[in-house]
């Protein structure tokens, strides 16, 4: 009898773990895959931050991602608006943390920049800012991106990461969606190339605006890209879904993506496309 | 307390608002059509391998004039009311609606659209036959649509699922009608984690037809009493004048006019 209660206590003292030990080790050297639940050691996620075991890339914020692309980076001027258009309460606040957080003005990153030896128009969502919603101003600055791009005759690419419209501005949120869609319209007549990747993950009225609109669709290994909530889904339809129902690899199958895109090729990918465009005449 | 007074007011009008919009006594998509328009011919088909009865399109004499006509149907029977999910459209709808607009613009037809709609359908087949791409395609093609659009919501305005087939020249709500960005309801619960929060959300959300003819989302207001046949005379009024007026404005400046109106949000 004793000697069960020896293991017994054996193993409590095992499960008390090291407080000193604890403080040894900092934060976030280990990290689970979201996808494939993995455990992760935080250098193997590697430069891009993707997971070694399942592709997944790990949502990851707007300036880095531009350290991946681009040669040369201009960014647009800030607007310099605050928009708070249903007056709701603490929205201002929110916004606050997430400009400080993320050091962007909305949910996008915008300007001019030179990948391989191309000029482009290059807007990169952050879905650390407020889950990369579209706020007024996020359509904004889309819109003003296309519209000088479409005055420079330059190519468009956009990086999209959302989870939709931004409740806080209700209807204003929604009518982003028109806005950005006439103005990737006007781009579009102008013979002018616009190409989106689409990440973890693209929703909601981004997917069901200016996300899907370009001439080719590309999208990183696992992401999630849909219109409607997995949730939502699941409510209205009364059944679990299949879990791969808006995976990238699903969506590609369904037609709506030209390729799937690995973040280490991105770059030569997106400049092999926009060299193609070049000697067609129609940059 | 007099802005107490004012906020209790706003909540019971918006939530007043939002069970008109959503009465079961308001007119049925059929029996509007019946009454604005003569000669309706139903058109069918998305041609890419859908049909979907949550939209109904076609052509029609207006004033002895030919338009073409979409609406979204919530359908009469039980049966019918499955079959269209209770009015929310399927990705084959909204290219079944643009196909028409397309065939709109091709024979110089102005286009009207009737909109009552929870919102685009949340369900497996729509994701997999692409929803957001279908509303996003419409979104596209209408900004450039050489032909006159006035849209009217008549009851639900849902969220993309309504901005689908609601980015006219001229955007028209009836006083029994709403347009959001989502239902209350999913509003309170995203923000709030309490759907019971409803009303409360419904009055912050700015979804009234006042509300939103003062910020400029919609152009005007139709009268909607009970009596089914004075609304209809008021539609087809209000419509008469719209179109004799975006008739005689040239393609050019009806879409300078058109972008415009959305670019100013």
């Amino acid at each position: 009898m004793q000697l069960f209660n020896a293991v017994r206590n054996i193993g409590k003292a095992h499960l008390k773990y090291n407080q000193e030990a604890r403080q040894k080790v900092p934060d976030g050297l280990w990290q689970v895959c979201p996808k494939c639940q993995q455990s992760i050691y935080h250098k193997d996620l590697g430069q891009y931050r993707t997971c070694p075991f399942c592709g997944y890339g790990f949502r990851t914020g707007a300036k880095e991602r531009l350290s991946w692309l681009a040669d040369t980076f201009e960014p647009t001027a800030p607007l310099k608006q605050a928009a708070n258009p249903l007056h709701f309460p603490k929205y201002g606040h929110k916004l606050r943390q997430a400009q400080q957080a993320t050091g962007l003005e909305d949910s996008i990153l915008t300007g001019f920049a030179t990948i391989g030896a191309h000029h482009v128009g290059l807007g990169i969502m952050d879905p650390h800012f407020i889950m990369g919603s579209m706020g007024t101003l996020t359509g904004e600055k889309i819109t003003r991106l296309f519209e000088v791009a479409t005055v420079k005759k330059l190519p468009v690419i956009l990086i999209t990461a959302s989870g939709g419209a931004r409740m806080q501005e209700g209807i204003f949120s929604l009518m982003q969606m028109a806005k950005t869609s006439a103005a990737i319209k006007r781009h579009a007549e102008q013979g002018l190339l616009y190409i989106s990747l689409l990440t973890d993950p693209t929703t909601g009225g981004v997917t069901a605006s200016f996300a899907t609109e370009a001439d080719i669709i590309l999208a990183e290994p696992k992401a999630i890209i849909g219109f409607a909530g997995r949730r939502v889904i699941e409510q209205t339809m009364h059944e679990q879904l299949a879990p791969d129902l808006q995976d990238a690899e699903t969506v590609l199958k369904n037609g709506f993506i030209d390729q799937i895109v690995p973040r280490a090729d991105q770059k030569a990918f997106i400049t092999r496309l926009l060299t193609l465009h070049e000697r067609g005449d129609c940059h | 307390m007099k802005e107490v007074i004012a906020i209790k007011r706003q909540l019971q009008t918006a939530a007043k608002v939002v069970a008109s919009a959503r009465s079961s006594q308001k007119i049925t998509t059929p029996a509007l059509i019946g009454q604005l328009f003569t000669d309706f011919v139903p058109l069918n088909g998305d041609r890419v391998g859908g049909e979907d009865p949550a939209i109904i399109g076609g052509l029609a004499l207006f004033n002895g004039q030919p338009v073409t006509v979409i609406a979204t149907n919530k359908g009469t029977t039980l049966e019918e009311r499955m079959a269209c999910h209770f009015g929310c459209p399927e990705p084959a709808g909204y290219r079944k609606a643009l196909r028409l607009m397309k065939a709109a613009e091709k024979f110089h037809r102005p286009i009207i659209t009737l909109v009552n709609t929870a919102g685009a359908y949340p369900g497996a087949h729509a994701e997999i036959t692409g929803q957001g791409m279908a509303i996003a395609n419409n979104l596209y093609e209408m900004s450039t649509l050489k032909t006159p659009i006035i849209s009217v919501i008549f009851g639900e305005g849902g969220s993309g699922g309504a901005l689908a087939l609601a980015c006219g020249d001229q955007v028209w709500m009836t006083t029994a009608s709403m347009y959001a960005i989502l239902s209350p309801e999913g509003f309170a619960t995203i923000l709030w984690k309490d759907s019971q929060r409803a009303d409360e959300a419904a009055a912050i959300m700015q979804l009234t037809p006042d509300a939103l003819q003062t910020a400029g989302v919609i152009d005007g207001i139709v009268d909607e009493p009970d009596e089914q046949s004075v609304f209809c005379q008021n539609m087809t009024r209000m419509l008469s004048e719209q179109l004799s007026h975006l008739q005689q404005l040239p393609v050019t400046s009806l879409l300078a006019k058109r972008q415009a109106r959305f670019r100013q949000f």
